[in-house]
């Protein structure tokens, strides 16, 4: 309730008082509506997971549509009518867009591509195969009489299959994530439903179009297959064009990073508008704007921004999507219903039928193709996993008034995609469990893994040109060459090359600084932490504002017991205590549970606490994976110093941040602190002894330069760092001896 | 071409036995192998050295050596050779063969091994059984070479926390005063078996008699 002073232009000369209190509903009518449904479809999901065993049987969407039921049977028996905000355009134009960005934006790129074959061949011609199918059957059962619905001509029933057999993104992809089958099948069914709209939308014109007309002839038909071309490609061509405006135009935002964020939304959102426009696929626009944008945007723009726009593309995608089945719910209730059992039946039986074959008769001709074929099980979770939604749903809306069966094709349309959603959504989680479909491995993201990958994949290439023959990893090979000379110096700002393996190593050094910063808790460690950051406030503010998230190292000069480290020979430890970072650095699909180890912190901590020695295991209990600690190396940053070299001079061990993460670290002894000494000079002489070079790690990490006098406590200190690391064999640093 | 009548028909049997490959595919390979030896009979690292598409791998040193490696033949020699003839050149291609889908899932877990075997030796290059920090090192600043500058601090870097992980996945519970010698097979095995190595490291070899001269040396 505002005060609203409201300045009436009234004709009549009224004496009025000052309003006090009055209401001006109307003029909010619009907004308010929206926020409140948005609202109340949100509290929804919140209420959904305060019994979170709910949600792991049911999925989402089923969820939703229920509540929206429940409230669609409210308004109607109240008389209300739904809000007239949903229209298929505002779906269309405001709702869709966001889903299908989010889809795109976090695709895993690499087996898309592996797999994009096979991901068109199902949109493709699967989606051809079922509506040609299911609208062919459908006319046979119009034949007969007793169903009475003789009046349904081919064309109408054609353009009723177009619309049911287009699989959902929103649908299956909700379903899909929670059921962590293997990445091969996910991608296919994901890509799938992502790109059978081009089919789907050719089809629709088509036949909406050919629906009005009396007669079909074959130039139409060769018409339309022009039309698909340009549909698709034409959907492509413009998702990859504003992709690369969008990532030329990050390219110099350095000064701007506020509204850097925006360029993503509004460059992918162009691109979708612009498809509507001239009438071709706009879902195939948007995702290959994501697609291509994503890639270079990532690089060029600030950490903030990139989780910004990870982070907004989500809650949009939520909201949208929550939205949607919400309103599914309602609208089912409060429209008009013609319902006939024959055909709606016969509708459901079709589609699930026409699907099975489809996936049956498509998997064996391109199966020899694959590298991993599809066996029975894979086929059926992709059958299985074909649900309608929404996207059939609004396009229903959208039929033509002039088709005489109009109400009948919605209510159809309503039944097959409750259907599928409910039955199938419900019961795919327990199926797929039951006959046991391959499952994926989420924990890949260690960089033995991907080193190795990348290890491969140069092999392969090499062995590829050893034999003379093309495939996929030479053109893998060739685009990536092109990639990095050509692209990537126009588009990205800093254009230096960083392999892959570097970014992960980078990224997951990030996470373990993060991890660290959580999980002490309750421990003098947090008080240290804050201490040191708090006398180096400033240092680290500068940093801050220059927004650069490197990862270099602290290191401590050890000058007495409790002595608080002397800032005059440290790098910088940067730590950014973000959690939403961090959550934004975990992979959506595959959700590696990376477990974080404590590390570095602990180095500066090390210096001056002994607590420290006496085996703290400082663990954070993270869960589950087994991924090894990572000692915390600057890169780059720290001046390097060889190895034997380092033996001699630094020593310092203030730490080194190598900690077990889950193992039970127990208290490990400490290497007599006269070992040390004597070590050292073994180490000098025998490089073998320094196998691992740990120990220059340990030397780098906690920097190089060091202090000075070692105090007869820092004898303990090297203990943790011996401790800790198993490929240390010797401590190794010493005190310093200048 | 006159070269393929040096090798007659009836030793292909031997090596679709031996190899796995269909005729085809050796028929081409054979063309390939003349090629690159120029219609030698043997090849040396030098005519392999010699391939021009070659220059761009970061790992083409290793890839070169696994070629002459005794160890990828299959046999239990160790050593190198300086030289290879046709079958072992088609013994070591054959590490690529994609795994039939009739396979049963024992031949399925040895042409897995035999692959990451491959690796593993790639990487073993002093063949005592196990990858040591050095040698990991060098495969590491070897991949990386490529990627711009990279300084081989962050190579180091990197190898050593790969080490690291595969210390911790496989010996959770270490003394603090042990030392891992190194990766062992089954460790590495053990790091890697969540990756799909039948689609990873297969190339699909090509049947037909298509002809690819992409060496510019006119088979005489």
């Amino acid at each position: 309730m505002n005060l609203v002073f409201i300045r009436q232009t009234y004709a009549e000369d009224q004496k009025n008082n000052l309003p006090v209190f009055t209401m001006n509903y109307p003029r909010i009518q619009i907004p308010f509506e929206i926020t409140l449904w948005v609202l109340l479809a949100s509290f929804a999901k919140i209420g959904f997971h305060v019994y979170h065993k709910i949600t792991i049987w049911v999925p989402e969407s089923c969820l939703l549509i229920s509540i929206g039921l429940i409230v669609g049977a409210i308004m109607h028996s109240v008389h209300e009518e739904p809000p007239a905000v949903l229209t298929s355009n505002v779906f269309f134009l405001y709702m869709l867009p966001l889903i299908v960005l989010e889809s795109g934006y976090f695709m895993p790129t690499r087996p898309f591509f592996e797999n994009i074959g096979t991901v068109f061949w199902f949109a493709v011609v699967g989606t051809l195969w079922n509506s040609i199918g299911i609208g062919i059957s459908l006319f046979a059962i119009c034949q007969i009489p007793a169903f009475g619905v003789q009046d349904i001509n081919l064309q109408e029933n054609l353009l009723f299959s177009a619309i049911i057999s287009a699989v959902d993104p929103v649908a299956v992809l909700n379903v899909f994530e929670d059921v962590s089958v293997n990445e091969q099948l996910y991608i296919v069914v994901f890509g799938e439903c992502l790109f059978n709209d081009a089919v789907t939308v050719v089809l629709y014109n088509m036949f909406s179009f050919v629906a009005e007309m009396p007669v079909v002839e074959p130039v139409d038909v060769f018409i339309g297959v022009a039309r698909f071309f340009i549909v698709g490609l034409g959907g492509m061509a413009f998702g990859i064009l504003f992709g690369f405006v969008a990532a030329f135009t990050t390219r110099f935002t350095s000064k701007v990073r506020e509204i850097e964020p925006l360029f993503v939304f509004m460059y992918s959102y162009l691109a979708y508008l612009v498809a509507e426009l001239f009438a071709i696929s706009s879902i195939m626009a948007i995702i290959t704007c994501a697609l291509t944008m994503k890639y270079y945007v990532e690089e060029n723009v600030s950490q903030r921004s990139c989780t910004t726009i990870r982070h907004v593309i989500k809650m949009l995608a939520s909201i949208s999507e929550t939205l949607i089945f919400f309103f599914l719910g309602v609208v089912t209730i409060t429209t008009d219903h013609e319902w006939n059992w024959g055909y709606i039946l016969f509708t459901l039986l079709f589609a699930f039928v026409w699907r099975g074959l489809g996936i049956l008769v498509l998997t064996q001709i391109i199966n020899p193709f694959r590298t991993i074929p599809f066996n029975m099980k894979d086929q059926f979770g992709l059958a299985y996993g074909g649900l309608r939604g929404a996207v059939s749903f609004a396009l229903a809306f959208t039929l033509p008034d002039t088709i005489g069966r109009k109400q009948l094709f919605v209510t159809a349309t309503i039944a097959v995609i409750l259907f599928t959603v409910f039955l199938q959504g419900i019961s795919i989680r327990p199926l797929i469990e039951f006959i046991n479909v391959r499952r994926t491995n989420r924990n890949l993201e260690t960089i033995n893994v991907e080193i190795h990958c990348r290890l491969m994949e140069h092999t392969m290439a090499g062995i590829e040109d050893l034999c003379g023959q093309w495939s996929r990893f030479y053109w893998k090979d060739k685009f990536m060459k092109f990639n990095n000379r050509i692209l990537r110096k126009i588009l990205i700002r800093d254009s230096r090359a960083e392999s892959s393996i570097v970014a992960l190593y980078k990224k997951l050094e990030l996470q373990n600084a993060m991890e660290i910063l959580d999980t002490a808790s309750g421990d003098i460690k947090l008080l240290m932490i804050k201490k040191f950051l708090a006398a180096d406030l400033r240092n680290i503010h500068d940093i801050l504002s220059k927004n650069m998230y490197k990862i270099r190292e602290r290191t401590v000069a050890y000058r007495g017991k409790h002595a608080l480290p002397n800032d005059s020979q440290t790098r910088e430890i940067l730590i950014r205590r973000h959690a939403t970072i961090r959550r934004s650095l975990r992979p959506r699909s595959f959700q590696s549970s990376v477990s974080y180890l404590a590390q570095f912190i602990c180095i500066i901590l090390i210096n001056y606490f002994f607590c420290w020695e006496r085996g703290l295991g400082f663990s954070p209990a993270r869960s589950s994976s087994s991924k090894a600690m990572i000692p915390l190396h600057r890169l780059g940053t720290l001046e390097e110093v060889p190895s034997t070299d380092v033996l001699n001079e630094e020593s310092s061990s203030t730490g080194e941040g190598v900690f077990r993460t889950n193992s039970s670290y127990s208290d490990s002894r400490v290497p007599h602190p006269r070992r040390l000494n004597s070590s050292f000079d073994d180490n000098n002489s025998s490089v073998d002894d320094l196998r691992n070079v740990h120990e220059e790690d340990g030397a780098e990490q906690v920097g190089q330069r060091q202090p000075a006098s070692p105090a007869p406590g820092w004898a303990a200190e090297p203990r943790e760092t011996t401790a800790r690391n198993p490929l240390l064999r010797r401590p190794q640093w010493n005190p310093k001896k200048k | 071409m006159g070269a393929s009548q040096t090798r007659p028909e009836h030793n292909y049997d031997d090596l679709t036995d031996k190899s796995g490959f269909s005729q085809e595919q050796i028929k081409n390979l054979y063309q390939r192998f003349q090629q690159l030896s120029g219609n030698h009979e043997k090849i040396s690292r030098d005519d392999l050295d010699r391939i021009p598409a070659l220059n761009n791998n970061p790992i083409r040193k290793q890839i070169i050596t696994a070629f002459f490696d005794k160890r990828n033949q299959h046999q239990n020699d160790v050593g190198s050779l300086d030289e290879i003839g046709f079958e072992q050149f088609l013994m070591v291609m054959s590490h690529f063969r994609p795994v039939n889908s009739t396979a049963t899932e024992e031949e399925k877990v040895t042409v897995r091994k035999q692959k990451l075997r491959f690796l593993f030796n790639m990487h073993d290059t002093d063949n005592d059984g196990i990858i040591t920090l050095d040698e990991y090192r060098t495969v590491v600043e070897e991949l990386l070479s490529q990627s711009g500058a990279i300084e081989t601090e962050v190579a180091r870097s990197i190898a050593d926390a790969a080490m690291l992980e595969v210390a911790s996945t496989n010996v959770p519970h270490m003394a603090p005063d042990d030392f891992y010698e190194g990766i062992t097979f089954e460790h590495f095995e053990q790091i890697l078996k969540g990756i799909e190595m039948e689609s990873r490291m297969s190339i699909r070899f090509l049947d037909m008699n298509t002809a690819t001269m992409r060496c510019g040396k006119l088979s005489s």
